[in-house]
């Protein structure tokens, strides 16, 4: 009776589904390839695929921290990858045209961002735009403003301490994974031992009730907005010090998208209200470990789009009630 | 026992000896209901007492877990909204479910428009439309948008649909609680058309006045289960109200009878003159510390815009406010909670609760909003005042981290209340506090408010029902075309007065 009652509790968690499907897909690989699950330390690194899906997965997981936010409060943002840009673009261009310390650049990369996100929460808040048209203008005008920085041109540069960013390694791990675990920790505290997180999932749920009840709505949503900026800065340093360059047309274009099935694989409603920082991880984890089965189990690389597509559309179904309502009732129905 | 004892046989529906459980609850135990053609049926209860399970029973939206249902003595099968609608069986829910951005006329017809060459012929569904509305003596453009219009006016228009799906039997889910008066003889006097006419009607509402002067039978639910079905001439009031809380109604009735002593003092509150943007012109007066003022008239006549301009939410452009003699500007409801106010508004679901969050969360908001973000209340402070709340309020809940939308109305509307006396306020504005709630609630209120009052802070309530004014207020002020038509105090608050007031058109 005790195992059974358990076994409810971790049916309704929210965290069942998500973690069942991330587990799936990784016993997928002990068939498909068991090398999958080799990780072997190298000069004090570790390597190996679980690795590589972590690594790989963490600017989409930056962005999905941020997203998880902008989506809770019923907005979307699609500029992301565009601020990825631009922030690959001003740093880029300090590290070649000055001699600035690292912190300094790293400063200036994050006010970047900062600056962008709180462009989107005026425009939101302030001006009363819809999220989704707010957004957009940034994420199309961002590319500009980040070919304007560059010039036209792809800027390169060397520089190693920036570099570290994207391809160095601390306690292990790379260095991206570890940034990326210390940005969740710092945003989730901000969120959930302040009454920041109370005051969005109330202003997601009901803005005009939260108005009443004296919460500062337009407040909220500025610096909700601003977050997703400073994560998207963050994910855009990493992924700059990453290939040591900055290209304003390519770098993280379109992995917005990526960020939002995240947070949505991660159960949270677009209509905005509750919202789990580690749930949206879990769902970048999600589609990072299925792109990178798709590849090491060598079906050929044009089903790769169709493969995930399909997968996402099932970890979704997985966690709707009406769907596993109506499932249930077909069950029942057989029985009968 | 005046009892009249359910006939399946000859009734156009008949519910018989139906059980439905949610997760471990039981909402209905064993309920037989019926309706026999061209009656109109009053289904009467205390919130939670059943009713809504019952109608989502009738309706197709729940299937019970035991018991059946027989239509014209036939077993009948209800598995979705869409097979009660095929069955003649339509449905006016308490909440509009209309759609506001749509023409008046389109709601009426949506999903069954009239089409010409596979287009909507927009012509005949406008006159279709002005048809129909004109039985409601409704002059409406049907061209204009639903939301134009006042939620009486929606509300009518929700019903006039539903009774135009060719239905023979109606169910009104408390059809008449945000309309004046004029509007409800206006449904009244159609109701009873449509009875001439054979429809059965099944009719919610928690205005007894309105249950004795329309209504053929009653049934009484309580605790999921049937009390009796009555022939409306056979139970007197008294024991109507008896049978829906099972304790004695003289009891409530002295108690909701027995004024508070109006402390008087220096006034705490005072409006001068005060015009506003939402149309408030030349509004008036002075409330002390303990005082209950209130704010009667008609439907529109200003009730609400008082308390949204005090609240913050609607600008003053003239006159001013003054709260403990320093004049005040109030901009927002943020700077309103700052001045210890607070506004329980009237439109609960929409600007009151936030529904998915969880009891504790929406109590502790307006605290957490005036304390700032920086500064959380401590998850041990707020269990703790959630559970106090609970507990002075008598919310019924398993717990306090169960969502607020899923409590009954009279419950939320103890939870918008809990927050706003967890901040402690110095004058609550309640703006149709009992609006939707059941009778039981509606004195537990009552009495509340009294509570408060005795311990000092100031009430503002606009109501539309008068009773409930008279058994509070110090001082009523009636509001007319957004203006102050007389100002009541003491002796001279009467149900006459408030009643002469509201009606005349002569200046103040």
């Amino acid at each position: 009776m005790k195992a059974h009652a358990l076994l409810q509790r971790c049916l309704h968690s929210r965290y069942f589904w998500p973690l069942l499907a991330l587990a799936l897909i990784l016993l997928a690989n002990l068939f498909i390839s068991p090398a999958f699950f080799q990780v072997e330390l190298r000069d004090g690194r570790l390597y190996g695929s679980l690795v590589d899906v972590l690594n790989r997965g963490t600017p989409v997981a930056l962005l999905a921290i941020g997203m998880s936010l902008v989506i809770a409060i019923g907005g979307v943002d699609l500029s992301v990858g565009a601020v990825i840009a631009i922030t690959g673009a001003v740093c880029a261009n300090l590290i070649t045209d000055t001699d600035m310390s690292l912190l300094m650049i790293m400063t200036l990369g994050l006010l970047a961002g900062l600056a962008a996100g709180l462009v989107n929460g005026g425009l939101v808040s302030y001006l009363g735009i819809q999220p989704i048209v707010a957004t957009l203008v940034l994420m199309v005008a961002g590319r500009g403003i980040a070919q304007l920085i560059n010039d036209g041109q792809i800027i390169t540069f060397t520089h190693d301490g920036f570099a570290f960013l994207g391809v160095g390694s601390l306690l292990g791990l790379p260095a991206p994974v570890v940034i990326t675990v210390i940005v969740l920790l710092l945003v989730h505290g901000l969120v959930r031992f302040t009454a920041l997180g109370l005051f969005i999932e109330a202003v997601g749920c009901n803005a005009q009730a939260s108005h009443y009840a004296g919460v500062p709505v337009k407040g909220v949503k500025l610096a909700v907005y601003g977050i997703s900026g400073l994560c998207a800065a963050v994910a855009g340093m990493i992924i700059t010090a990453d290939i040591q360059g900055a290209d304003a047309n390519n770098a993280g274009l379109w992995l917005e998208l990526d960020a939002i099935l995240a947070v949505v694989i991660g159960g949270a409603a677009l209509a905005g209200g509750r919202f789990s920082l580690v749930l949206s991880v879990i769902g970048v984890l999600i589609i990072q470990a299925l792109s990178t089965t798709i590849l090491v189990s060598g079906i050929a690389p044009q089903y790769n789009l169709l493969i995930k597509s399909l997968v996402v559309i099932a970890v979704l179904l997985l966690q709707s009630a009406v769907f596993k309502r109506q499932v249930s009732l077909l069950w029942r129905r057989e029985a009968a | 026992m005046n009892e009249s004892a359910p006939q399946p046989a000859s009734s156009v529906l008949a519910l018989v000896e139906v059980s439905k459980q949610f997760a471990g609850v039981q909402a209905l135990d064993n309920v037989s209901f019926d309706l026999a053609p061209g009656e109109i049926h009053a289904l009467l209860g205390e919130n939670g007492a059943g009713k809504s399970t019952l109608i989502k029973v009738m309706t197709g939206a729940y299937v019970p877990n035991a018991g059946h249902i027989l239509s014209d003595g036939k077993p009948l099968s209800l598995h979705s909204p869409a097979d009660a609608q095929a069955a003649g069986i339509s449905t006016v829910y308490q909440e509009v479910n209309l759609l506001p951005n749509l023409s008046v006329a389109h709601n009426l017809y949506l999903g069954r428009e009239p089409r010409r060459f596979g287009c909507i012929d927009w012509r005949t569904l406008h006159d279709r439309a002005r048809v129909l509305l004109q039985r409601f003596h409704l002059d409406i453009d049907v061209t204009q948008p639903l939301s134009v219009y006042s939620l009486a006016i929606q509300q009518l228009v929700a019903i006039a649909r539903g009774i135009d799906q060719s239905a023979r039997v109606l169910v009104l889910d408390e059809p008449t609680a945000s309309l004046d008066r004029d509007e409800v003889t206006l449904l009244f006097s159609l109701l009873r058309e449509l009875k001439a006419q054979g429809m059965a009607i099944v009719f919610i509402t928690h205005f007894l006045d309105q249950v004795y002067e329309i209504s053929d039978r009653i049934t009484v639910l309580r605790n999921g289960s049937r009390v009796g079905t009555f022939v409306k001439t056979q139970l007197p009031r008294h024991d109507l109200v008896g049978h829906m809380l099972g304790r004695e109604l003289a009891v409530l009735e002295a108690e909701a009878r027995d004024k508070p002593s109006a402390t008087t003092g220096e006034p705490l509150l005072v409006a001068s003159n005060v015009t506003s943007s939402n149309g408030l012109h030349g509004i008036s007066f002075a409330v002390a510390k303990g005082q209950v003022l209130g704010l009667s008239g008609l439907l529109g006549a200003g009730r609400t815009e008082v308390c949204e301009t005090l609240f913050g939410l609607a600008s003053v452009t003239g006159g001013n406010v003054a709260i403990a003699g320093q004049a005040v500007m109030i901009h927002s409801p943020r700077q309103a909670v700052g001045h210890a106010l607070a506004l329980c508004p009237e439109d609960r679901k929409h600007d009151g609760i936030v529904g998915e969050l969880s009891i504790r969360e929406n109590l502790m908001l307006a605290r957490q909003a005036r304390q700032g973000w920086l500064k959380p209340v401590s998850r041990h402070e707020q269990q703790r005042l959630a559970q106090t709340m609970i507990a002075d309020l008598q919310i019924a809940c398993p717990n306090a981290e169960k969502a607020v939308g899923e409590l009954s109305g009279g419950n939320q509307q103890k939870v918008v209340l809990g927050r706003w006396l967890i901040t402690q306020p110095n004058v609550l504005i309640l703006d149709e506090p009992t609006r939707g709630i059941d009778i039981g609630a509606h004195a537990e209120i009552i009495r509340l408010i009294r509570r408060l009052c005795a311990q000092g802070m100031t009430v503002i309530v606009a109501s539309s029902e008068i009773e409930e004014l008279l058994a509070l207020c110090d001082q009523v002020v009636v509001m007319r075309e957004k203006r102050v038509q007389a100002h009541l105090q003491g002796e001279q608050i009467s149900e006459q007065h408030i009643m002469t007031a509201m009606a005349s058109g002569a200046g103040t």
